[in-house]
């Protein structure tokens, strides 16, 4: 129980709580139809992220969203910008922008020396959950003991903040994002302001990428961004139990996955531990491939279109 | 090693096959990724990227399972096309059920093809093998680890897909441009999607080791980004991408190999990417510096006319009436730049002459005052009679159109009136009457 408490939970409680806050926010990014603009934030932040530790020397989460939502904003300018003049299509625009983020952000890791601390390419590929310990906790007592979660790891604190903020804004958003998700042009039409809310998905996203970049790295955020919402999609048609379920999704991933990679290697006689982070992309692969096959909206449905058209 | 050493191949002779591997590479990113953008399908490309990491990572583990050598470039990019293919199969098998958009079908693909080998990595960590630091240079590219042979394979890789997409030029164009037309004129255009597909694959693969796989798409997009910015015409656009992939890709690798810290993928990306900024900045037409010129020319026109135009209509009043400046310029709503630039242009251009403290228009000025002024009020009228609007609406409506839309569509307005509303327009070569509208301009 003590090693579980000093090795495994702020590790898990990091994985399920990353998950947690993408996949919730992913679903606004399916539903309004922008899953790439994920993909493309998730890159560009790179810059910001690296730029933020520089500056501030620690890991303290505020110089790293500031510094994450600078990259974004700008990444998503430039984007629009360079759409204007050179008439672009999207997908190429983003493609120039968040590649040249990325590559940015590389390169300022190698030279800043930032990587002879704590942020290094690694990190960025493949999260560092490992490295969330608790060494402090002596048993359960632990957990109620100030002292000892004084030394709780923040990284996993700031993913609870964070996931309780988002909880907020969704709540406090509820109506207004499902129109905009379903109907935006009945939402432009009531004088409800999409750019606002599209200026608001922005920095949710990027906020998600910083508090799930030291868990799972840069690229594999863009699983948890999508695959929950995704694995929702195929299973339901209502609003509520999207969000519903793809939170589940989530968590079964979080979790799931760590617990998957902590699990298999003593099982299957392997040396050495498996990633976990590259495990719950893994694991949410195995999910969304069962709801494809079994669910309502996934390959039996196709089946059946094509039955019915024969 | 100096920069200018690994840049004029003075390197040694490894470093040199390198470079010149990299750089076949570059040009063969390049000239590919105008079709892979103008398909649109760069997106796919990125995914198919990310998604050739199980593949290397896959074929490593068979490779040390069974005996082989486990550095052997070929299986490894055996390995990472086959994934990368299942991996656009699996796209559009996602995207195929009208339930996932084929943008979210993409991201899916990518994050969890990439979380797959990321696993197998750490797999490959725990195997009795050497050679597992190697692999990393599969993520994020290192140029300075590959040996002359490596070069070799990545060189005759690219220099194949470059001579396919010689030989599909013309068809390959026409279905980026028109795929119905390409289909209604015979073409075979799913095979011909099937090959760009299997293009946009094999130059992905010859990348891996050079450039990584995050950022290979980046070599296919970003050339063919800055081809697009200085031309319109494909037969240009297709050589200055290959180019520009080919200098970054040459560049880049040059200075990872002498700052070995530098991943090279990243740094040819941002070799890449200056060159991109470089052509936004200063391509002859669509750069921001000419688009910048381009609306300062024309905000200057706007005033120099609204000028002249004023000055004519006073010598209309008063023949010979003269001028300050001030006044010319307040009424024509001179902003403080050109209160600077116009009198000297005016003056350059023979338009206008001193007397003494004031100005008067020369007769050139008065003739292209006049062709100004008619021009105007043509506009007045048309917009007045064809669309029916009040003077002063029409006088406004005649400022928005009259400087931009070109003769030719003047003159069709001057053919409307002509046969609707003749009395507007007096005979040939006379000014119509000065329109009923307020003559101050804006």
């Amino acid at each position: 129980m003590t090693q579980f408490l000093q090795l495994d939970l702020a590790a898990m409680l990091a994985a399920t709580f990353a998950c947690l806050v993408c996949g919730l926010i992913g679903n606004l990014l399916l539903l309004t139809r922008q899953s790439l603009l994920g993909d493309a934030i998730s890159h560009a932040v790179l810059p910001g992220i690296v730029l933020g530790f520089w500056v501030s020397g620690s890991r303290a989460a505020p110089p790293l969203v500031a510094g994450a939502m600078l990259a974004a904003v700008a990444a998503a300018l430039l984007i629009a910008l360079l759409r204007r003049l050179t008439r672009l299509e999207a997908g190429a625009a983003m493609g120039v922008v968040f590649s040249g983020f990325f590559a940015l952000g590389i390169v300022l890791i190698e030279v800043s020396g930032a990587h002879a601390v704590d942020l290094d390419v690694d990190c960025v590929l493949y999260g560092q959950l490992e490295a969330l310990i608790w060494p402090a906790a002596s048993g359960p007592g632990s957990l109620l003991d100030p002292a000892a979660l004084a030394e709780f790891p923040a990284e996993t604190t700031t993913l609870a903040v964070v996931l309780l903020l988002t909880l907020a804004l969704l709540a406090a958003f509820w109506k207004e994002l499902r129109l905009a998700c379903f109907d935006p042009d009945f939402a432009q039409a009531i004088g409800f302001a999409p750019r606002r809310m599209s200026l608001l998905v922005l920095v949710l996203v990027s906020v998600a990428c910083v508090a799930a970049f030291w868990a799972v790295g840069s690229i594999l955020v863009i699983a948890a961004l999508v695959a929950p919402a995704a694995i929702a999609r195929l299973l339901t048609d209502d609003y509520a139990t999207q969000f519903g379920l793809s939170a589940v999704a989530a968590v079964a991933m979080g979790a799931g996955g760590y617990w998957v990679a902590a699990l298999a290697p003593a099982a299957f006689g392997l040396g050495h531990g498996l990633n976990a982070a590259g495990m719950i992309a893994v694991v949410a692969g195995v999910l969304l491939a069962v709801a494809w096959a079994a669910g309502p909206f996934g390959r039996r449905r196709r089946l059946a279109l094509a039955g019915g058209s024969d | 090693m100096t920069v200018a050493d690994a840049l004029l191949f003075s390197a040694g002779y490894n470093a040199a096959v390198v470079a010149l591997g990299c750089a076949a590479f570059g040009l063969a990113a390049g000239a590919l990724g105008c079709f892979v953008l103008l398909r649109g399908r760069a997106l796919i490309a990125d995914a198919a990227a990310h998604a050739t990491l199980p593949g290397v990572a896959g074929a490593f583990i068979l490779a040390a399972l069974i005996g082989w050598d486990v550095r052997a470039l070929p299986l490894l990019l055996a390995g990472a096309g086959a994934t990368a293919a299942l991996g656009v199969v699996l796209v559009n098998a996602l995207a195929g059920g009208g339930r996932i958009r084929d943008d979210a079908a993409m991201a899916l693909v990518l994050s969890i093809g990439f979380g797959i080998g990321v696993v197998l990595m750490s797999v490959v960590q725990s195997l009795p093998v050497g050679g597992q630091a190697g692999l990393k240079g599969f993520i994020l590219g290192q140029a300075a680890g590959m040996s002359a042979a490596d070069a070799q394979l990545v060189g005759a890789l690219a220099v194949l897909a470059l001579l396919l997409v010689g030989v599909l030029f013309r068809p390959l164009a026409a279905l980026c441009f028109d795929r119905g037309f390409a289909a209604a004129v015979g073409l075979p255009v799913r095979a011909l999607d099937l090959a760009l597909l299997g293009l946009m694959l094999a130059v992905t693969v010859a990348g891996l080791r050079a450039v990584g796989l995050i950022l290979v798409v980046a070599l296919m997009v970003i050339p063919a980004a800055t081809a697009r910015l200085l031309t319109e015409r494909l037969e240009a656009m297709v050589p200055i991408a290959g180019g520009v992939g080919a200098v970054s890709a040459w560049v880049g690798a040059a200075l990872s190999a002498t700052l070995p810290d530098l991943p090279t993928g990243a740094t040819i990306t941002l070799v890449a990417c200056a060159l991109f900024l470089a052509a936004l900045l200063f391509a002859p037409r669509r750069g921001a510096l000419a688009f910048a010129a381009r609306q300062a020319m024309l905000s200057l026109t706007v005033a120099r006319d609204h000028a002249l135009r004023a000055a004519f209509e006073a010598a209309e009043r008063a023949p010979g009436a003269t001028h300050r400046w001030v006044e010319l310029g307040r009424g024509a709503g001179w902003s403080r730049w050109q209160r600077a630039v116009l009198p000297r242009w005016l003056a350059a251009a023979g338009w206008v002459r001193a007397e003494g403290e004031r100005i008067a228009l020369t007769d050139a000025g008065l003739a292209l005052a006049r062709d100004l002024t008619r021009r105007h009020r043509l506009w007045e009228h048309y917009m007045q009679a064809a669309g029916g609007l009040g003077p002063w609406a029409a006088h406004r409506a005649a400022d928005e159109v009259e400087h931009t839309l070109p003769p030719e569509v003047a003159r069709e307005a001057e053919a409307w009136l002509r046969r609707n509303d003749p009395a507007r327009l007096p005979a040939e070569g006379a000014l119509p009457a000065p329109g009923e509208a307020p003559t101050a301009p804006r």
